[in-house]
């Protein structure tokens, strides 16, 4: 039920990111370039998502467990430290580099183009080195 | 500083981000879970938790067949279009640097921006502004400062 559960939600989130316009890296790259012919449209691919996630967090939170598991699996609530700045810097400069984050990175290996299948694999080194680098 | 306003795109980013946001919130109510690609992709390969591997293998799996089923239904261009900025060089460093950068820091756009915000986390909120301010930042460098 769980694993059904998953691939569903997945493929809305996939549907969703392509529908969305985050999967073409020029029109990420022209929302992030303010000081050139600004894009600002995909503003609206956060703001359209936290008008469902606000609300529907809230609401969901007040629950004592979700419907098919037992607990909430979520991360701990702690402090701003520089591992997290840092590892959000490092993030930053590489989404402004390529034009793609995580999430459509991976819808977009559906269009089987080389270049993804290079994006998606450097990620995952990355995620590695990021373990041997700086152990979690 | 221009602004290029296309109607039809915004349309397509505010029901995408609805999409994307509805598939979070499905998630958190069935199963207890963040919907936060990086930390799903990364406790997948890395972590290697026995028990915990079968739902993220086939989360992303959905991910990528909800690629597949826009392209086959809609005439809109195909996810990760030709034209992807640089080649693959380009797509080398960033790749590194995003997978770095978000199992550094615990999240990305999804797990700290659509997810981390609504739960109004303050490592999110925190995580949020410095992953978008170092975005806004490279690509002035790489445009308007290196390319001079």
């Amino acid at each position: 039920m769980n694993l059904a559960v998953a691939l569903l939600v997945g493929v809305v989130f996939g549907v969703g990111l392509t529908l969305s316009g985050m999967t073409d890296p020029n029109k990420i790259l022209g929302f992030l370039d303010i000081a050139g012919a600004w894009q600002p449209t995909l503003a609206f691919v956060m703001g359209g998502a936290l008008m469902v996630t606000v609300p529907a967090f809230a609401s969901i939170r007040r629950r004592n467990r979700p419907i098919l598991e037992t607990k909430f699996h979520l991360p701990p609530d702690g402090n701003v430290d520089l591992r997290l700045i840092g590892g959000a810097a490092v993030f930053g400069i590489g989404w402004g580099v390529a034009g793609f984050c995580p999430g459509p990175a991976i819808t977009s290996l559906a269009s089987g183009a080389g270049s993804i299948v290079v994006f998606c694999a450097a990620m995952i080194a990355g995620m590695w080195l990021s373990d041997r680098a700086a152990p979690r | 500083m221009n602004v290029v306003v296309e109607p039809d795109v915004w349309v397509r980013a505010l029901a995408g981000g609805a999409l994307i946001g509805l598939a979070a919130a499905a998630l958190l109510l069935l199963t207890g879970r963040i919907a936060g690609i990086s930390g799903i992709l990364g406790g997948l390969v890395l972590d290697r938790r026995s028990g915990d591997r079968a739902w993220r293998a086939l989360f992303l799996l959905g991910v990528v067949l909800g690629g597949l089923i826009f392209l086959r239904l809609s005439t809109l261009p195909a996810p990760g279009a030709p034209g992807a900025p640089g080649g693959w060089p380009v797509m080398l460093i960033g790749g590194l640097l995003v997978g770095f950068g978000t199992r550094m820091g615990n999240g990305c756009t999804s797990g700290h921006g659509v997810c981390g915000l609504a739960r109004l986390s303050k490592r999110s909120r925190a995580a949020t502004l410095t992953f978008m301010f170092c975005g806004f930042l490279t690509v002035f460098i790489l445009r308007h400062v290196w390319a001079q």
